[in-house]
């Protein structure tokens, strides 16, 4: 097995939660975009110093949900056609009697595709080779910035100089 | 009604993860001694079955009039118990409710293992189980479909996504924790946890993606609460049985769902958080509220009781009264009052703050909830269908070692399944805790940004 790529740069740990999201704008003022920020769990004030747009993970739950829909009207009335059975008198396409398995597909199809749309824009729309400590998951929040040796000094400064409580360095 | 405030937060981020990855340390015997009871019981069910497999449904003590019996009761009685997972989980995170993180993650895996449990029993119950498949739409060489207007297949549709869509859930919730354990772990169950967690790292990318779909998840399994009880209740409710044909059912069988899955929320959680030693976690503040909703929806199940009775007696139709008549004095009225004093005036109780905070008092409240509800079912589908229109065909139906058999491994299975759950994953969900304690900051100007 090949080994794993490692993308040379700086990983910086931070305690307090202001001044990890005053690094991360001044880090965007300066016009990076290719930071990786990791926190333990959802926070809104780190999601807005991270500036990223609402997320199109919106999208496949519409269009799973509607799939359903489509899928299972589709499929009742086809089927009640293919095999038309009289029942209680209701019409072949009997549409109110298949609103039940019309909803439930809905809900089933969006949910699965929307899952599905987080781990594809999650892998897609990911910075490759990050570096990353256990510490993140637990109560440290983490920077990790893609550098060259040339620019490694002046970011390992710059975290320092903001508040870092560990700034390393991966090659 | 006297509220107990939220307690204020005294962990920090570090303890929270500690505390919980600490309660999948090594067990201790009571817990092999609980689980080795649990798979006990489930055997019990697994050779009632493979009898009742042999022999045929005559066992379970199937006769004319009375083709629905325990297993369908202890179906409904399964899946109901599921639905206050989903409210808990779903619903209350879209209501911001506070209460709900410390005790969600128990009841969703409470969900999950109760929708498989009773997902097992409408298979025992046709009889010819090698066929189940047979309730599926799938293309065959005798070109037939299955019936889209009858509310069984319904079911078949309801349940399935309920269980698809709750499993789903839980384990989306679990990710992030499990990369929490696994961060915390060495040797192969880091492995382990590791590939579980699918490499979750807590980036800013995936929370931004995770924490959207989460909402869109909760929103999905939202109407799924209401829903899926009702096709369960339409079951009944669209035939013309005395007892089952009422407009009433859907919200009365959504009620009891929810009351009968938080009762089982306190029974499964009052010993697990002394076992697991989450007193910190778990505190009155949660079981006042979770005896709140108890409370209510028990309240709305009185309504639905009395309101059955009156309907039937203003009905001034002859079969409806008498089915009510022989519910509460018939040969099986102690099922009847079973069911109406477990569940419309046992929760009455919960009116006392005092009751409501004494672990021990909710504690055998739970067990009558379970108890009665349980009841409720048996008595809806079986003296319903015991006195039909004809008394020619009238019959008392007695359940029989078989029902009781596998009764007893429906619960060995369920127990068997949330006993391992509780060890090896996190029964607390560590990062909507976390979401609730700041994080320290340097400069306290900054304080209440959000």
């Amino acid at each position: 097995m090949a080994a794993k790529q490692v993308t040379p740069g700086v990983l910086a740990s931070f305690e307090h939660i202001d001044v990890a999201c005053d690094t991360i704008r001044a880090l965007r003022a300066k016009g990076r975009k290719d930071i990786t920020v990791f926190y333990s769990h959802p926070s809104h004030e780190l999601e807005e110093a991270c500036g990223h747009s609402v997320s199109p993970v919106r999208l496949f739950t519409l269009i799973g949900g509607l799939t359903g829909t489509i899928a299972a009207f589709a499929m009742q009335i086809w089927m009640n056609r293919n095999w038309p059975l009289l029942v209680g008198g209701k019409p072949t396409v009997a549409i109110p009697a298949f609103v039940v398995i019309g909803f439930e597909l809905t809900v089933l199809i969006g949910a699965m595709c929307t899952l599905f749309g987080v781990f594809f824009l999650s892998t897609i729309l990911r910075h490759k080779g990050v570096t990353y400590d256990g510490r993140f998951s637990d109560d440290r929040i983490g920077v990790f910035v893609p550098a060259g040796a040339e620019q490694a000094a002046a970011l390992e400064k710059m975290f320092k100089d903001a508040g870092a409580v560990e700034v390393k360095r991966a090659a | 009604m006297a509220v107990i405030a939220q307690p204020p937060p005294t962990q920090t981020h570090a303890d929270v993860t500690r505390d919980v990855v600490g309660t999948l340390s090594t067990a201790t015997p009571g817990y092999y001694l609980m689980l080795f009871g649990a798979v006990g019981l489930f055997l019990v069910g697994v050779v009632t079955f493979t009898l009742v497999l042999r022999d045929g449904l005559g066992l379970a003590g199937y006769q004319p009039p009375i083709f629905w019996s325990v297993f369908i009761t202890t179906f409904v009685f399964w899946v109901g118990i599921g639905h206050a997972g989903t409210l808990i989980s779903a619903i209350l995170f879209l209501f911001r409710s506070p209460w709900r993180t410390a005790v969600y993650r128990a009841t969703e895996a409470m969900t999950v293992f109760a929708v498989m449990t009773a997902g097992l029993f409408p298979i025992i119950h046709i009889g010819r189980q090698w066929v189940f498949y047979w309730l599926l739409p799938y293309p065959n060489q005798r070109y037939l479909w299955p019936n889209f207007k009858s509310p069984l297949v319904w079911d078949v549709f309801a349940i399935g996504t309920y269980l698809t869509v709750s499993t789903l859930f839980l384990i989306f919730g679990l990710i992030p924790d499990v990369a929490a354990v696994r961060d915390k772990a060495s040797g192969w169950r880091k492995q382990v946890y590791g590939a579980v967690s699918l490499n979750w790292q807590g980036t800013d990318n995936q929370w931004r993606h995770y924490s959207r779909a989460y909402l869109y998840m909760a929103a999905l399994a939202t109407p799924l609460v209401l829903s899926v009880h009702s096709v369960v209740s339409w079951d009944f409710a669209s035939s013309l049985i005395p007892g089952w044909h009422g407009t009433i059912f859907a919200p009365y069988f959504v009620a009891g769902a929810i009351y009968s899955g938080v009762g089982m929320v306190l029974t499964l959680i009052i010993p697990l958080r002394r076992y697991l030693r989450l007193e910190h976690m778990i505190s009155d503040y949660h079981f006042d509220n979770m005896a709140k909703l108890t409370l209510f929806t028990g309240t709305i199940l009185f309504y639905a009781y009395g309101m059955e009775y009156f309907v039937a007696w203003y009905s001034g139709n002859t079969f409806e009264q008498t089915t009510f008549w022989r519910r509460a004095f018939g040969p099986q009225w102690w099922g009847g009052w079973t069911m109406i004093i477990c569940n419309a005036f046992v929760s009455q109780l919960l009116w006392f703050r005092k009751i409501r905070t004494n672990l021990t008092s909710l504690f055998v409240i739970s067990i009558f909830i379970n108890i009665g509800m349980w009841f409720e079912r048996y008595v809806i589908i079986v003296s319903s269908l015991s006195n039909d229109y004809v008394p020619y065909a009238w019959d008392v139906m007695t359940p029989t070692w078989a029902d009781w058999g596998i009764l007893a491994g429906s619960f060995g299975w369920f127990g068997m399944w949330f006993l391992l759950f509780a060890k090896n994953f996190p029964i607390v969900a560590i990062q909507e805790i976390k979401e609730f304690i700041p994080m320290p900051r340097k400069h306290a100007a900054h304080a209440g940004h959000h």
